[in-house]
C-alpha cells in the first residue's frame, strides 16, 4: 500500500528545473561571473596557533609583476562598522567574530594574516609565497582531552535563563544509576569538515563608493546582505548579494566568514573587482567544522526493557573568541518515553577557529551517542534493538508534555524493518559470516526539530499565462527551485514548464537562509500562500467576465484555466483573463509564518536507518553493503529530489562513521589533513545501493503544505546505525569515530 | 597517442618542443625544464608575467582552434576557466584528488588542475561545453537528469566527462565496475547511486557516446 503511494509519487516527480544547466556546465557559481577589470586575491595564513604578528615583509611580493597590493592589518581599510583598533591590541572578549586584518593578534593556525591581489591568479599565488610573516609566539592549547578540565557552561547560556542549552532535569537525575540494567559509556566524535566540492569563493564589486555587489558562496543572501550592510554602514538596499548556484555547503555557508570580508575590503581599497577562491587546504580553517565532541551517557532500564533514566552530558570544542553551541544532548530529552532524564552541555574553548553547524548539527553528534547507548543497552537486556525502541516509544513529547503535531516513527520502523528484512537478524553478535567476512545488522532512529521562519514570496502571472515565483531563498543542492515549482504548479493548476522560480538574490522577497531543514516548511508554505492569493485574484477577475464563474466554491483551476465547476468543459485561460482586463501581468506578494500551533504541538521530523556491514576479520576494513532509510517528514513535495537528499544524508553518514577525521598535529596546533588525500570522504566505491522510503502523510498542524524538513534527519543517526552494525558483525563496540580498521584489529 | 594534424604546429621546431615538453613531464616535471626551453617559448612582445615569460601555444578546444599566449604556470583548468571563459570545468581541489576538473585530452579523461596548459600545445581538448551540440544533450547528460545524478551540480561536469570516458573505455559493464572506475570523481552531496544508474543505463542501452 505504502509502496504504491511512493511509486505514484515518483511517477509524477519533476526532474530538476536546473538539470539542463547543471549537466551542461552553464550554471554560474560564485567564482564564475564575468566582471570587467577583475583581479585575483590569494590569502596568506598564519603558521602559528597563538600569538601576534611582529612584522610582515612584503617588499619581495610587491615587486612581483602584476601585483597590485599586499593587504594586512598594517594597511587595510577601516571597516566603519567595527570599533576603533586598540593600541596595543588586546584579545577580544568571547562572542566577537574574527575581524580580518584588524590587529596583529593570532587566534588559530590558518588565520588570514595578509592577502595578495594581482592581475592573475598565478601572479598572486607566486607573490603570496614570498610574503614573510614573523610572530611573537605564545603557548597554544588545541588538544581536547588534555584541556577538558577547562570546559564550562557557555557565557551565552549563563546569561540566558531560557537557553535550551541550560542544564535540564526531569524526574530524579541519579535514577539511571540504580536501575536493573545499566550502561555507562563515553563517545567521541572528532572534528569533521563540510568540504563541499566547490571551495568557498567570492567576487566583490564596489559599483560606487556606497554601493556593493557580491557574488558569494553562502546559504543566506539576506543575512549576508544585512551583515555586510552593517559592517560598511550602508543602507541594506545598497548591498546586493547574489548566490544563485552553490556547489554544496552543508552548513559551511551559513555565516559571513572573514575571507568574504577580506575580499570586500580589498575591492574597496583597490577600487577594483576582487575574486577570492579558497584553496582546499584553507577550507579546513576558514569556514567552520563539526566540533570535536565528547559525550558521556548513563542509561538504565528495567529487566523487561523499560527505560528508567538517561543522563547525557556533552562537551564540544569552540574557539577562544566565539561560542558555538549545538543541540548535542537535546534529543535525549525527547526521543524516548523515559521518566528520569538529565542533560548537561559544556564548551571547551581552544586555540582553533570557530566551529559551525554541519549537516544535522548537534543531533548527528548526539544521536551517535544516544543510539549507540540504546544498542548497547538492548544487547545487555538481550533484546532486539528495534523491539527495545518500540517498547519505549514516546506517544507524546516527554520534554514539553505536548502532543506531537504528527509522528509516524512507528510506521517508519515497521516499513524499514520489512524492507531491510530485519527479521533475519541473529541476536548474537559475530554469528554470521559471508565469504569469510563478518556480517552485521544495525539500526538507529533519527529526529530533528521542525523549523519554520517568516518568508515572503512574490508570484506574478504574465500575459502569456506563464508564472514567475520569487523569493530570496537558496539552493545548496536539495532542489529548492524544483520543489517550489511543484508547489506553485499544483496550486495554480499550471504546467511546471510554464513556471520559473527565482532565488539566490538579496533583492528578492525576504526568506530565511537555507539551514535547519527549514526551506520547504518556510518558503514552501509562502509559495503555497502566494499562489493561492494569485489564484483567488484570477478567479475574481474571471467572475467579472462571465456568470459561469459565479458558482462560489465550485470554481476549479487546471491546465492554466479557470472552470465554473469540476465538470465544466469550457474554461477561460489565465492569459485570456489578463487580456480581457487589459493587464500585462498580475502580481501578489504574501508572507507566511508560524502561529499559535507552535505552543500547542511539539513538532519534529522522524526517521530510522537500517544498515548491513561486512567486516574483514583480518584487516578490520568495514564495508557498508546495504542501507534502508525511512523518513516521516509529512508530505513529500517532489519524490525524486527528496530521495536524492535522503541518499545524500546516508552517504554523509557513512563518511562520518567510517572515514572523516580532521587530524591535528598539536605541536603546531595545525591540521595535517589538508586535502582529500588526507581527509577522506566517501567515493563511488564506498557506497552501496540505498533504499529510501517515506511515510508521506501530511502533518496538518505544521503549515499549509503539511511538509517538514528532510535535510538533517537524512544524516542524523546514520553513524550510530553503522557503529551498531559493526558491533553486531564483530562483537566489538567502537565508541570513537571514525571506525577505522585500527580500531577493529 | 593520436595526433590531431589540424592542431599540429606549423614548424618542426615547435613539434620537437612539444615532444620534449611531454617527455619532460613524464621524466622530471616542468620544474626541471631547461632554461633554453623557456627561452624558445619567450614572447617578448607580451612582456613579463610575474617571474616567468609567456608561452605561445596552439590547441583545439571543443573543436575550435585556439592560439594563445599564456603564463607557463597556468594550469589547463586555469586556462579554460579564466582565459577562455569555459567555467563548466570545475575547480575543486587543485591537487587532482576530486575529479571536478575532468576534461578529455586527445580523448582521454584528464585532470585539468594537474595539467600545465603550456604542455597542451597541439592537444585536442573537450570540455563539458563541447560534449553536446546545439540543444541536444549528450545521452549521459539526459540520463543524469532522468536519474537525478546530482544535487548541487558542482561535481557534475567532471562526473559526466568521466562517465562518458568510462563507457568508452569499456569499464561500465556492471555497477561494481562503474563504482570502481568512477571513484576518482568525488560527490559530497552523495549522488553516487544515481550517477551509477545513469551511466549503466546509457551503457546498457548501447547508445553512442
Amino acid at each position: 500500500m505504502k509502496k504504491q503511494l511512493l511509486d505514484n509519487a515518483s511517477d509524477t516527480s519533476l526532474d530538476r528545473v536546473d538539470g539542463a544547466v547543471k549537466v551542461t556546465g552553464t550554471a554560474t557559481y560564485s567564482a564564475e561571473y564575468l566582471v570587467p577589470g577583475l583581479v585575483h586575491a590569494v590569502l596568506v595564513t598564519s603558521t602559528i596557533a597563538k600569538g601576534s604578528i611582529t612584522a610582515i615583509e612584503s617588499r619581495e611580493a610587491e615587486a612581483v609583476p602584476g601585483v597590485l597590493a599586499v593587504i594586512s592589518h598594517l594597511n587595510a581599510i577601516t571597516v566603519p562598522g567595527w570599533p576603533e583598533r586598540k593600541q596595543p591590541a588586546e584579545r577580544v572578549p568571547v562572542g566577537t567574530a574574527l575581524r580580518v586584518f584588524y590587529d596583529p593578534l593570532i587566534y588559530f593556525d590558518g588565520q588570514p594574516v595578509a592577502m595578495v591581489v594581482a592581475g592573475t591568479r598565478e601572479q598572486a599565488v607566486h607573490a603570496a609565497s614570498l610574503v614573510r610573516v614573523t610572530y611573537q609566539q605564545e603557548t597554544h592549547q588545541t588538544h581536547f582531552e588534555k584541556n577538558i578540565g577547562k570546559a564550562g557552561v557557555a557565557l551565552n547560556v549563563q546569561r540566558s535563563k531560557n537557553s535550551p542549552f541550560q542544564d535540564y532535569q526531569r524526574g530524579e537525575a541519579a535514577k539511571s544509576e540504580n536501575t536493573e540494567v545499566r550502561i555507562e559509556a563515553e563517545y567521541t566524535i572528532p572534528t569533521q569538515h563540510h568540504q563541499p566540492l566547490e571551495p568557498h569563493a567570492i567576487i566583490a564589486v564596489w559599483e560606487a563608493d556606497d554601493k556593493l555587489t557580491v557574488y558569494d558562496k553562502n546559504q543566506g543572501v539576506k543575512s549576508a546582505q544585512g551583515q555586510l550592510a552593517q559592517a560598511f554602514k550602508l543602507p541594506r538596499e545598497n548591498v546586493q548579494v547574489i548566490s544563485k548556484y552553490i556547489g554544496g555547503a552543508f552548513g559551511s555557508g551559513i555565516r559571513v566568514w572573514p575571507h568574504t570580508m577580506a575580499a570586500v575590503m580589498a575591492a574597496k581599497q583597490l577600487k577594483r573587482p576582487v575574486k577570492l577562491v579558497l584553496g582546499r587546504e584553507q577550507m579546513f580553517t576558514s569556514v567552520g567544522y563539526r566540533p570535536y565532541t565528547v559525550q558521556k551517557i548513563n542509561i538504565g532500564a528495567t529487566k523487561d526493557g523499560r527505560l528508567i533514566g538517561i543522563v547525557h552530558e556533552g562537551t564540544g570544542q569552540t574557539s577562544m573568541y566565539e561560542e558555538h553551541l549545538e543541540r548535542t544532548v537535546l534529543a535525549s530529552r525527547t526521543l524516548y518515553a523515559c521518566p528520569h532524564v538529565a542533560t548537561r552541555y559544556r564548551l571547551l574553548p581552544l586555540d582553533v577557529n570557530t566551529p559551525t553547524w554541519m549537516r544535522g548539527p548537534g543531533d548527528a553528534t548526539g544521536m551517535f551517542a544516544l543510539e549507540s547507548a540504546m544498542d548497547e543497552l538492548a544487547f545487555a537486556l538481550k533484546m532486539d534493538p528495534l523491539e527495545f525502541r518500540l517498547k519505549n516509544y514516546a506517544e507524546s513529547d516527554p520534554e514539553r508534555n505536548l502532543p506531537w503535531s504528527a509522528k509516524s516513527l512507528r510506521e517508519c520502523y515497521e516499513l524499514g524493518a520489512e524492507k531491510f528484512r530485519w527479521n533475519n537478524r541473529m541476536q548474537a553478535p559475530r554469528s554470521v559470516t559471508q565469504n569469510g567476512l563478518l556480517m552485521g545488522y544495525g539500526m538507529a532512529s533519527s529526529l530533528y526539530g521542525f523549523h519554520r521562519h517568516p518568508s515572503k514570496v512574490r508570484a506574478v502571472i504574465q500575459a502569456d499565462g506563464s508564472v514567475i515565483v520569487q523569493s530570496a531563498t537558496m539552493d545548496i543542492g536539495p532542489g529548492t527551485g524544483t520543489a517550489m515549482t511543484r508547489i506553485a504548479a499544483k496550486v495554480l493548476g499550471v504546467n511546471a514548464k510554464k513556471i520559473r522560480f527565482e532565488l539566490g538574490h538579496s533583492a528578492l522577497p525576504d526568506a530565511p537562509g537555507q539551514n535547519g531543514s527549514a526551506t520547504i516548511p518556510s518558503v514552501g508554505s509562502a509559495v503555497h500562500v502566494a499562489c493561492e492569493a494569485l489564484k483567488t485574484r484570477l478567479v475574481a477577475l474571471a467572475r467579472e467576465m462571465s456568470e459561469r464563474f459565479k458558482s462560489g466554491g465550485q470554481v476549479v483551476v487546471r491546465n492554466g484555466q479557470v472552470y465554473g465547476s469540476v465538470d465544466d468543459k469550457d474554461g477561460v485561460s489565465y492569459a485570456d483573463i489578463l487580456k480581457y482586463h487589459h493587464l500585462n501581468e498580475l502580481e501578489v506578494t504574501e508572507e507566511s509564518k508560524s502561529g499559535a500551533e507552535r505552543d500547542q504541538y511539539s513538532m519534529y521530523s522522524f526517521g530510522c536507518h537500517f544498515v548491513e556491514v561486512l567486516v574483514s576479520p583480518l584487516t578490520g576494513e568495514v564495508r557498508v553493503t546495504r542501507v534502508v532509510t525511512c523518513a516521516d517528514v509529512g508530505a513529500i513535495i517532489n519524490y525524486k529530489t527528496a530521495r536524492s537528499q535522503s541518499i545524500g544524508g546516508v552517504v554523509g553518514g557513512i563518511g562520518m562513521a567510517l572515514m572523516e577525521h580532521s587530524e591535528m598535529d598539536h605541536r603546531f596546533g595545525r591540521y595535517v589533513t589538508t586535502d582529500f588525500a588526507g581527509y577522506h570522504i566517501p567515493v563511488h566505491a564506498d557506497i552501496p545501493p540505498i533504499e529510501v522510503y517515506y511515510i508521506d502523510k501530511p502533518d496538518v498542524h505544521v503549515n499549509p503544505i503539511g511538509s517538514k524538513g528532510l535535510g538533517e534527519i537524512a544524516i542524523v543517526g546514520v553513524a550510530a546505525a553503522i557503529a551498531n552494525a559493526v558491533f553486531h558483525a564483530t562483537g566489538k563496540r567502537v565508541r570513537e569515530l571514525p571506525i577505522t580498521p585500527d580500531k577493529l584489529v | 597517442m593520436d595526433i590531431d594534424h589540424d592542431a599540429t604546429p606549423p614548424d618542426a621546431e615547435n613539434e620537437a618542443r612539444r615532444f620534449f615538453l611531454k617527455q619532460s613531464m613524464f621524466i622530471a616535471g616542468l620544474s626541471m625544464a631547461p632554461a633554453d626551453l623557456l627561452q624558445a617559448a619567450l614572447a617578448p612582445e607580451d612582456g613579463p608575467v610575474g617571474n616567468a615569460a609567456k608561452v605561445k601555444i596552439s590547441l583545439t578546444v571543443n573543436g575550435k582552434r585556439r592560439r594563445i599566449s599564456i603564463d607557463p604556470r597556468m594550469t589547463l583548468l586555469g586556462l579554460l576557466r579564466e582565459n577562455l571563459g569555459l567555467t563548466g570545468t570545475k575547480k575543486g581541489c587543485d591537487f587532482g584528488q576530486c575529479g571536478a576538473c575532468t576534461v578529455h585530452v586527445d580523448g582521454r579523461r584528464t585532470l585539468s588542475c594537474l595539467t600545465f596548459a603550456a604542455m597542451q600545445h597541439g592537444s585536442k581538448i573537450t570540455t563539458i561545453e563541447g560534449l553536446s551540440s546545439g540543444d541536444n544533450l549528450h545521452p549521459l547528460q539526459e540520463a543524469f537528469i532522468k536519474h537525478d545524478g546530482f544535487q548541487c551540480g558542482y561535481c557534475t561536469p567532471g562526473q559526466v566527462m568521466s562517465g562518458v570516458a568510462c563507457i568508452r573505455e569499456g569499464c561500465a559493464g556492471s555497477a561494481e565496475e562503474v563504482r570502481e572506475y568512477m571513484s576518482g570523481n568525488l560527490c559530497r552531496c552523495g549522488a553516487y547511486p544515481n550517477i551509477v544508474d545513469a551511466i549503466l543505463e546509457v551503457k546498457m542501452e548501447g547508445l553512442k557516446v
